[in-house]
């Protein structure tokens, strides 16, 4: 993937180049371009004056910042004991059967990635999941299979 | 000829929790008796309360029953269609509580609404408009202290109400903003901490999405009170609602002159920033928080100093939870008469809980401190789901402690559950019923503390992990006697040794799981699982070496 510049300025722009700026810039670049490339993050680096490394030390410690790149689509299921005492368990066995790949992993064809999550704070309609930035909750193995096929035939549910 | 009427609410949460069954259950109920000529049965559209869903209105008389269950609903034909005597016990809340709440066995007796502080407005005005706020008494509290108060003052009437910190550890928010006060500096912050992560947790989300502006207006106040002039909100990064919300928030109250510089044309200027985290559990310790304030890894410091002597930008800072700050304003608008008068003597005030697991109703509430879980479960969250038996709860989110049947009339305050052991924490209730697996919730908690340790110490780092490998191993049947000791004794060292409350905490569901369910643990080292829920492994499997991370 190309790095984009212009965005890194934009991004830059909006917040400063101060040093407590670097976490909510890498949050936006993440979210605008998927992941951070090694690039990206070099020219964050060069901008705010820090070294490289502290960028990407900055960047590989939060969940929402991706050093990598994933899948179109990104599924995350939360993992935390109210959605599990719900029937996250089978909600769990169901998308790595359904999608073929185990949690933390992108499907071959790169349509796909499977990610746990910490609470997403929905707990009142656990177990709920994120398909991208869209929650889907009092989720069940059915349910699942169609929000599946919902993305896979095309539409964005 | 149609004599009377029962109206069903069929919005997405009462269809979730089974108001077509309801529905079902009255006609079936009504032809039993002969009366569907008589009784009509329809849907209506949203209740306008969430506490007692499905709620059922019936005509003429215009009697409201919440929550009510199929079985509720054959009772109340043969009580009040077919007998006419309305079942009081089963009438949905008031709406507000009045008074003190009294032990409450089972559905009999007078059921009380919850007592709002905090949330007050949530609900009921909209978020995104600065009058609706203001036109229920908002800012009202700041304009007050700003007129009528010394800084000084403001700092001794929140000491004096009792006020504690809602985030979980319960410290006293008037010593806090004393010692700031205190402290020789010309610069100084106020730290909102709206990083709410704690599993099970989300009251946070709903005060900011609901009521914006009495976190501004709190923290305001909490400016003029220490003599700072600058605040940070720290809002989670997933958190994208609130975060528009208190954009919105900020530039209409300073549009308002309510925040910026001279507010009210007063001398006192107040700015406030708002901060997106990325996504760690850790950043809602306050030093993590203000490391990652400051654009760093989200690592604990070392305390002493503590914030308020050295925080952010190592200047003085009070940090505070957003529960705790929106409880600034009513105290100072109403009194500390009037707040002290709710809750207990040692812990004034009000207290927002989630509900959660297995029982009726989950969500959010929020009651006077002292109450019971016991009170919880049976008025709020309409008992334990059908044919389920309490086994346990689990208060405070992860790090919480497991509270058994025999401590549910313990009360839910932070210096009751701290003399039993327990904690009240973040206000996260997850209510277990006899199918649940403490083994594999303890499995579950130690995942998500093994996965959000920060790596700094050993103790919490590979602590975390081998707890969770011996879980694992136990949950296959793969484990053994020593292990379990070894597993006690990691536990311990864990949260004897650990930096910071996230390892400290990390331990507790592991101790108080064997406290109170020992033999669960020794039943699976034999090889079952009381409550089949474990993915027993045949006996010659190997074992699994190595612990895949994240994995289930």
């Amino acid at each position: 993937m190309e790095t984009n510049l212009t965005l890194i300025d934009e991004v830059i722009g909006h917040h400063g180049t101060s040093r407590e700026a670097l976490v909510e810039i890498l949050r936006e670049l993440s979210q605008q371009s998927g992941y951070l490339t090694t690039e990206a993050m070099e020219a964050v680096a060069a901008r705010l004056q820090l070294p490289p490394s502290e960028v990407h030390s900055v960047a590989s410690f939060y969940s929402m910042i991706n050093v990598e790149q994933l899948g179109e689509h990104v599924i995350k299921l939360c993992q935390d004991a109210p959605c599990h005492v719900a029937g996250g368990r089978e909600i769990w066995e169901t998308l790595e059967r359904e999608l073929g790949i185990q949690f933390g992993e992108t499907t071959a064809d790169g349509n796909w990635t499977l990610l746990p999550t910490s609470c997403l704070g929905l707990c009142a309609v656990g177990p709920v999941m994120l398909v991208d930035e869209e929650a889907y909750g009092n989720l069940t193995p059915a349910k699942v299979k169609s929000i599946l096929n919902r993305y896979r035939t095309g539409g964005e549910a | 000829m149609i004599r009377a009427r029962i109206l069903i609410s069929s919005d997405s949460l009462s269809l979730s929790r089974g108001a077509e069954e309801t529905k079902l259950a009255f006609e079936a109920e009504l032809s039993r008796y002969g009366l569907l000529d008589e009784v009509q049965v329809a849907y209506m559209g949203p209740a306008d309360r969430t506490d007692a869903l499905p709620l059922v209105i019936i005509y003429p008389e215009g009697t409201r029953y919440g929550p009510v269950t199929p079985a509720d609903a054959a009772y109340i034909v043969e009580e009040q269609l077919y007998k006419g005597r309305v079942v009081e016990q089963l009438l949905a809340p008031p709406e507000m509580l009045s008074g003190e709440i009294a032990h409450l066995p089972g559905r009999t007796g007078i059921t009380y609404a919850q007592k709002r502080v905090v949330l007050q407005r949530a609900g009921s005005i909209d978020p995104t408009d600065i009058e609706e706020y203001i036109a229920e008494d908002g800012y009202f509290a700041l304009g007050a202290v700003l007129s009528d108060f010394s800084p000084h003052a403001v700092v001794e009437t929140i000491k004096e109400s009792g006020l504690q910190g809602r985030g979980g550890a319960g410290f006293p928010t008037g010593l806090k903003w004393s010692f700031v006060e205190s402290q020789q500096s010309a610069q100084k912050f106020i730290v909102c901490n709206a990083d709410e992560s704690e599993p099970g947790t989300f009251k946070d989300r709903l005060i900011l999405e609901g009521d914006p502006h009495v976190v501004l207006e709190a923290m305001a106040i909490a400016g003029y009170a220490v003599g700072a002039d600058q605040g940070w909100i720290y809002i989670r990064g997933e958190y994208g609602q609130a975060r528009e919300r208190l954009e919105l928030a900020i530039q209409q109250a300073e549009e308002y002159g309510l925040l910026g510089d001279n507010i009210m044309e007063s001398d006192f200027s107040f700015h406030i920033h708002l901060h997106a985290g990325a996504g760690a559990y850790i950043c809602g310790e306050e030093t993590a928080l203000l490391e990652s304030l400051e654009g760093k890894r989200g690592i604990p410091r070392i305390r002493p100093p503590y914030p308020t002597v050295a925080g952010f930008r190592d200047k003085p800072t009070v940090v505070n939870n957003v529960e705790t700050l929106a409880n600034i304003p009513p105290i100072i608008h109403n009194g500390v008469e009037w707040f002290r008068s709710i809750g207990t003597e040692h812990c004034p005030g009000a207290k927002v809980y989630t509900m959660l697991g297995d029982v009726n109703i989950t969500g959010l509430i929020e009651v006077p401190m002292g109450i019971t879980l016991r009170e919880v479960l049976d008025i709020y969250s309409g008992g334990m789901k059908a044919g389920k038996t309490f086994k346990c709860a689990q208060t405070g989110g992860a790090s919480g402690s497991f509270i058994p049947p025999e401590m549910l009339d313990v009360p839910l305050d932070y210096k009751s559950m701290q003399e039993q052991g327990a904690s009240l924490g973040s206000g996260a209730l997850l209510i277990c019923a006899e199918d649940t697996c403490i083994v594999d919730l303890a499995y579950v908690l130690m995942r998500f503390f093994q996965a959000e340790s920060c790596g700094k110490c050993t103790p919490c780092r590979i602590g975390t992990t081998r707890m969770l490998e011996i879980l694992a191993r136990m949950r296959h049947g793969q484990s053994s006697t020593e292990e379990l000791l070894a597993l006690e004794e990691i536990a311990t060292q864990v949260q004897e040794l650990s930096f910071c409350g996230l390892g400290q905490a990390a331990a507790v569901p592991i101790i108080t799981g064997l406290r109170y369910f020992r033999e669960e643990f020794e039943a699976h080292l034999a090889g079952h699982c009381p409550a089949e829920v474990c993915p027993l492994d045949k006996v010659n499997q190997p074992a699994p070496e190595t612990i895949q991370h994240n994995y289930l």
